[in-house]
């Protein structure tokens, strides 16, 4: 997909004429720009993008893109992404997409995406409520979390999304989060290259009916120390200090200090993205505050066959030998008879 | 030829073809078609099989049938009653014992006819004595014997040995009526060519069964029935589910479009996937979708990207799809949705055929969400059917429901084969470059279509939704431009009044009564008019195969009649559609909900007594 067209792009060249309606503060203004961004970097002209969303805030994404857009209906716009990228491989496509309607009403539709590798980006905002129904649970807001429609709190395990991509044969998974637009264009720009299903979730701040739900993990001050940004091929060291370090203990992963112990950077494990066994991915990708620091980057970007592609070529192969060319061959294929 | 054989000469004869699921009861209905059709019969066909593939064997649950109505002129249905039934069990005389004339000829399978097997289909111990059936012809064939012994040298196990039982039956038939055995043996041939023993098998059971039949006194005299006259031309038999397929893939050549399907498997419309997938050598890109839901979804989203595409499914798949549908209307986006209508409400009667999905098709979803609505009336009209359903859709932009039924999807007809340069073109209103800047929701005046711009075309970058919009493709909650929206998306649809043909009528153009319906009973329709036409009565008959929007000489047509019968496989919603459409006339309703077509003579009893009342 990614060409070197000389395309002299700028983010504006991505701006829609529609005044976007988000919150004042609300993250989704960041991944906008982060996405714009990324765009005008790639180096695909810009009538090849085709932005798919479903229904709740981050799904007017689309009206903001000065590409081809189709805001759907909840839930469904892994499936007619699936259909764009299916009937034409050369669009590069982009499922916009929020925790209720990619999780919830929408859940099958993105199992079954990721499962088959489409080659589509999936950008998933994570902000743990419904807001534009006004600030209803969803299916990764935290046990217990209070809400218009939990108001003696949810009695629902949250999901987590790694978890779901990794089992459903998920080939990408990456993790960015709103406020940080140069992580995230450097995600969206690994997910766009990726051929394959590529489920990029952003945690994305709602400002007015869950503010500061990841501020424990992404507030300027202890962000260092509670996640950790995974680069392929480094060892997976964080920290304000950068003073530790992720090991493999027996079955599970331990945070460890550099220094203590002899331990050094030698003996930290180093990130494998590209490792096929899901095993440690998973185990990254489920990593959760305080018992460990959140993931962040591109946490599994393996290779694969994509669906579009094996697609294409079986009907090229079957037609290279087939008989029936066209219609006229296939009305008179079989038992006919004439007559006179 | 059989010779030294008397010889009785028929116009037409329904045959029946009965036994276990697994007794192969389809494939020799479908061989002795395709032999009658080669003769120059004209004929058609209707298996019946129950939901379960493999239902407990012996009971009248797991009857499995096949009918097929022969004949030397038209034949436009499989028939009500049988001439010929062949049951390989007990219960086979059980499920059909109503459904036989009081002179036909049964042959049954007479080692069949034993103690558990009598038990499972009710018997106490003679079958055709307690069905009161003594009027009728009956051969107890000792077929399962004879294939035994037939092939008792022969190394296949006993199982292999058994399922030979059809064509031996299939054989006798074939005396019975005169028939040549060599495309039947062709058949075999080809299909097993890998496992010529299995071909060897059948073709000696078939011969068995031919000379055994012509050795009992019983199926003597012989049977003739002269080819019909037919149009002259190339033909085929053809299914209401393949005709339904090929009519999508002649559009898509015709419109010079790719063509995408989105499925999800279900009674009885499956097949209709299932030919799309096997023709990847026409470039379908066929997508078995997780539900309905993304079945439909991933068409709009290819429709989106330009192709032409479609989805097939049945009524409670549809229910699913309704969403998307309204999606469809407000994205303005061309999509096909045929909805091979079964025995309903929920799960129902899966495999049965029945038309109450109509009311789902034309009002099943949210909003003021008007959609094209086509239903076919034959099997092998669902060709032309499929191929007008995708002609309005991408010339007007619009979602099209195209209504057939287990009925129409699974019964066959000889077919004459048409030449795609013969078919009428297909213009898709690409957007060009006199549409810059692009519009989405600018429309031409005449049918007030918007135009399609495809993604990767440069300068024409937009965005579409299920969002109220602007001629501009802003969202916009103004009251008025709302209004203005629904009342344009309403009569874009009302416009394709001016491209579907007049209603015909069959018959005098005036008189007492006018015998009407939709889709797939036309057949019995047309048959019961004419029936009563020559028993003196002053009825006509038409059927629609545009329901939304209805033909424009309706209300001409319905006011030359004295009264109007609806006839449908449902309660009444056609005729109550009616009601809404034109006011002005009353209408007799003639229903039937059991799953099966109606009968001739239910139709017919109806309208006399409509006649008189």
């Amino acid at each position: 997909m990614v060409e070197n067209l000389h395309l002299n792009y700028t983010p504006k060249d991505f701006k829609s004429d529609q005044e976007v309606r988000w919150c004042p503060g609300c993250g989704n203004h960041a991944v906008l720009n982060a996405i714009q961004k990324t765009l005008s970097e790639l180096g695909i002209p810009k009538e090849r993008f085709a932005f798919i969303s479903g229904i709740g805030c981050s799904s007017r994404l689309p009206y903001y893109m000065n590409t081809y857009g189709f805001h759907s209906i909840h839930g469904r716009a892994a499936a007619i992404a699936t259909g764009v990228k299916t009937a034409n491989p050369q669009l590069s496509v982009w499922n916009i997409t929020g925790d209720g309607d990619a999780l919830a009403i929408g859940g099958n539709h993105f199992i079954h995406a990721v499962r088959r590798n489409i080659d589509i980006n999936i950008i998933l905002f994570n902000n743990a409520i419904y807001g534009l129904t006004k600030g209803q649970y969803s299916p990764t807001s935290e046990k217990g979390f209070v809400t218009r429609t939990s108001p003696f709190g949810t009695i629902e395990e949250p999901c987590l999304v790694g978890e779901i991509v990794i089992g459903a044969k998920g080939k990408f998974f990456a993790r960015t989060f709103d406020a940080n637009v140069e992580l995230s264009t450097r995600i969206f720009t690994e997910a766009a290259k990726h051929k394959g299903a590529s489920v990029v979730e952003v945690l994305q701040n709602c400002v007015i009916y869950n503010d500061g739900v990841y501020d424990e993990i992404t507030n300027k001050e202890v962000r260092d120390d509670r996640t950790i940004i995974l680069k392929h091929g480094e060892p997976m060291i964080f920290g304000k200090n950068n003073d530790k370090g992720l090991m493999l203990e027996g079955m599970k992963l331990k945070i460890v200090r550099l220094g203590e112990n002899n331990i050094t950077e030698k003996d930290l494990l180093v990130h494998d993205s590209g490792e096929p066994d899901p095993g440690i991915h998973y185990m990254l990708a489920n990593m959760r505050y305080p018992d460990y620091p959140l993931a962040l980057g591109v946490i599994r970007s393996v290779e694969g066959n994509t669906y579009e592609t094996d697609m294409e070529e079986q009907i090229s192969k079957v037609r290279k030998t087939a008989k029936i060319k066209c219609m006229d061959d296939l009305l008179t294929s079989g038992l006919t008879w004439i007559v006179d | 030829m059989a010779s030294n054989s008397n010889v009785i000469k028929r116009d037409e004869v329904v045959i029946r073809f009965s036994g276990d699921s697994g007794d192969g009861m389809q494939l020799a209905g479908t061989l002795f078609s395709d032999t009658a059709a080669l003769f120059g019969n004209d004929l058609s066909t209707f298996p019946d099989f129950p939901a379960e593939i493999r239902a407990p064997q012996g009971t009248v649950g797991g009857v499995s049938g096949f009918q097929i109505h022969l004949g030397c002129s038209k034949i436009k249905t499989p028939g009500d009653y049988a001439d010929v039934l062949v049951a390989m069990n007990p219960a086979a005389i059980k499920a059909n014992a109503k459904w036989v004339r009081p002179d036909a000829i049964i042959i049954f399978d007479k080692d069949n006819f034993t103690g558990k097997n009598l038990e499972m289909a009710g018997y106490i111990a003679d079958p055709v004595a307690e069905e009161k059936l003594e009027t009728c012809n009956v051969v107890a064939a000792p077929i399962s014997s004879m294939v035994k012994e037939a092939l008792k040298d022969f190394g296949l196990d006993a199982k292999l040995v058994l399922r030979t039982k059809n064509m031996f039956a299939l054989g006798m038939l074939y005396r019975l009526f005169d028939r040549k055995l060599n495309y039947t043996e062709q058949y075999f041939d080809t299909k097993f060519v890998n496992k010529p023993e299995i071909a060897e098998a059948n073709k000696i059971a078939l011969r068995k069964g031919y000379h055994y039949a012509g050795t009992i006194e019983a199926l003597n005299p012989v049977i003739r029935i002269k080819p019909a006259q037919i149009t002259p031309g190339r033909y085929r038999n053809i299914c209401g589910n393949t005709a339904t397929a090929w009519g999508f893939l002649a559009a898509a050549e015709k419109a010079g479009l790719k063509f995408f399907i989105g499925s999800y498997p279900i009674t009885p419309a499956s097949g209709i996937l299932e030919e799309l997938a096997a023709r990847k050598d026409l470039g379908v890109k066929s997508f078995q979708a997780e539900d309905e839901i993304a079945s439909i979804c991933a068409a709009l989203g290819a429709s989106f990207a330009g192709y032409l595409a479609a989805t097939s499914t049945s009524g409670p798949g549809l229910a699913l799809m309704s969403e998307a549908i309204g999606l469809a209307v407000m994205a303005e986006l061309p999509v096909v949705i045929v909805d091979v209508q079964r025995g309903g409400p929920s799960t129902g009667l899966p495999t049965k055929t029945e038309q109450s999905d109509l009311l789902q098709a034309l009002y099943g979803r949210n909003g003021e969400s008007p959609v094209v609505v086509i239903a076919a009336s034959a099997p092998a009209n669902c060709f032309s059917y499929a191929f007008t359903a995708a002609k309005i859709a991408v010339e007007h932009m619009t979602p099209v429901i195209l209504l057939t039924d287990a009925y129409l999807a699974n019964g066959s007809e000889p077919w004459k084969i048409p030449a795609i340069k013969d078919l009428p073109e297909i213009k898709p209103p690409y957007a060009d470059k006199n549409d810059l800047p692009f519009m989405p929701y600018k429309r031409d005046c005449e049918k007030l279509v918007r135009s399609w711009a495809v993604p990767g075309t440069p300068g024409f970058e937009h965005r579409i939704g299920g969002l109220e919009k602007t001629i501009k493709g802003t969202v916009s909650y103004i009251p008025e431009n709302h209004e203005q929206m629904v009342k344009t998306r309403a009569d874009k649809v009302a416009r394709v009044a001016d491209d579907i043909p007049d209603l015909l009528v069959f018959g005098e153009k005036q008189g007492d009564l006018l015998l009407t319906g939709w889709g797939g009973t036309e057949g019995y329709l047309m048959t019961a008019a004419s029936e009563l036409q020559a028993e003196g009565y002053n009825v006509s008959q038409t059927c629609f195969n545009f329901i939304n929007p209805l033909p424009k000489n309706v209300r001409e047509v319905f006011s030359k009649f004295k009264k109007i019968a609806v006839a449908e496989l449902n309660l009444g919603q056609f005729a109550d559609y009616l009601r809404i459409k034109f006011p002005e006339f009353s209408y007799y309703k003639i229903n039937k909900v059991q799953g099966m077509p109606f009968t001739i003579k239910e139709i017919k009893d109806n309208c006399i007594k409509i006649l008189k009342g």
